[in-house]
């Protein structure tokens, strides 16, 4: 499978690797040339340096073959703006997006975009977490380590 | 009218100012807490501090009764989504976003901006037309129909020197409007010569633009 990432944070980094690491073609986007060391050793696709938000850089990371698109920079602006580009100009067929703010997120799953609300899905898991640890008849220990 | 304005730089000041001097209402939306109380003190409250994109600010910005809303930041991203946002979930009707690079504009129409305004493009042109004794000279994009109208100044090796319009063969989807000749502007018909020194006013398809500029001002 070929998948364009654009945005080498943690996230970023973390999926280009596992992907490269399964076998998969992978190209990496980023403005700042700096956040490529955030990939694995072993990584083995590309990286091109500029912003996806570009028709050009994209087509040089070979976004017309792309099976995915996948928009994790930290600007969900630009994630919205990129992703639309890979969707409406490129038919890329699987396009993912990191989108923080719950209001945004809803308006573009709506509008057919595959989204990623970190806010609502690491707010969700933490309440459980509460709610579960609440409901157990008494206060889990603190261990302290060492 | 209620108009929000997104974006406060030197754009969005003037525009603001521009239109509450109408006698519209206008909201200007700005990120930037201390441009927010240096403009309420020059407008008066009009100026709200917080992210156009986000939806909590539009709604609170009234955007559900706004009739237009205009998005001028220096990022066109930010340009899109506050657009999108304010029609797809506040359903305004008519929402304008600037466009810092030309290349996005038909993205941002083909998204479902209303208007876009492309400043690069509008400064080149009028740059364009600035410079003197060029031959063909491209003078307005009209949106909708992918149309332009061109200027072409005829010298006596241009290929359409001495010829009438019947005579020579234009692109399919072009048309010459008029013709300038010394003070006089002609309406030009099948039989009117093309001289000299005419300056010629078409209206062509864009793609069909180069193949005009041939026939008309290069061998």
């Amino acid at each position: 499978m070929k998948v364009v990432i654009m945005g080498c944070g943690r996230v970023g980094a973390r999926v280009a690797s596992l992907l490269d690491h399964n076998g998969h073609d992978v190209t990496v986007i980023d403005s700042d040339a700096a956040a490529f060391r955030r990939l694995s050793d072993e990584f083995d696709g590309d990286t091109i340096i500029g912003t996806a938000i570009d028709e050009d850089i994209l087509r040089l990371a070979g976004i017309e073959e792309a099976d995915a698109f996948i928009a994790v920079t930290n600007g969900d602006n630009r994630n919205i703006m990129a992703a639309q580009v890979a969707r409406m100009i490129f038919d890329v067929p699987q396009v993912i997006l990191r989108i923080y703010d719950p209001v945004r997120e809803d308006t573009y799953r709506r509008l057919g975009l595959t989204t990623v609300c970190p806010t609502t899905t690491i707010s969700a898991m933490i309440l459980d977490q509460v709610i579960s640890a609440a409901g157990e008849p008494t206060r889990p220990r603190v261990v302290k380590e060492g | 009218m209620y108009i929000i304005v997104v974006g406060g730089g030197k754009v969005g000041y003037y525009l603001t100012k521009t239109l509450l001097n109408e006698g519209h209402e206008v909201l200007l939306i700005e990120r930037d807490r201390g441009k927010v109380e240096t403009y309420n003190e020059r407008f008066g409250s009009v100026v709200l501090a917080g992210d156009g994109a986000e939806a909590a600010v539009l709604a609170n910005a009234g955007a559900a009764r706004a009739d237009v809303v205009i998005a001028v930041t220096g990022e066109d991203e930010d340009n899109l989504v506050v657009c999108q946002v304010a029609k797809q979930k506040f359903h305004v009707g008519r929402t304008i976003a600037r466009v810092n690079n030309p290349k996005n504009e038909q993205l941002f129409r083909l998204l479902g901006i209303d208007v876009t305004v492309s400043q690069t493009n509008h400064i080149l042109n009028l740059i364009e037309q600035a410079i003197p004794k060029r031959a063909f000279i491209h003078l307005l994009s009209l949106r909708h129909a992918d149309l332009a109208i061109i200027e072409a100044t005829i010298t006596d090796d241009s290929p359409v020197a001495h010829r009438s319009i019947d005579d020579i063969e234009l692109p399919v989807d072009c048309v010459v409007a008029a013709i300038a000749r010394g003070p006089e502007v002609i309406v030009p018909r099948g039989a009117t010569i093309i001289e000299p020194n005419d300056e010629i006013i078409a209206i062509t398809k864009r793609e069909q633009e180069d193949e005009l500029r041939r026939l008309l001002v290069i061998d």
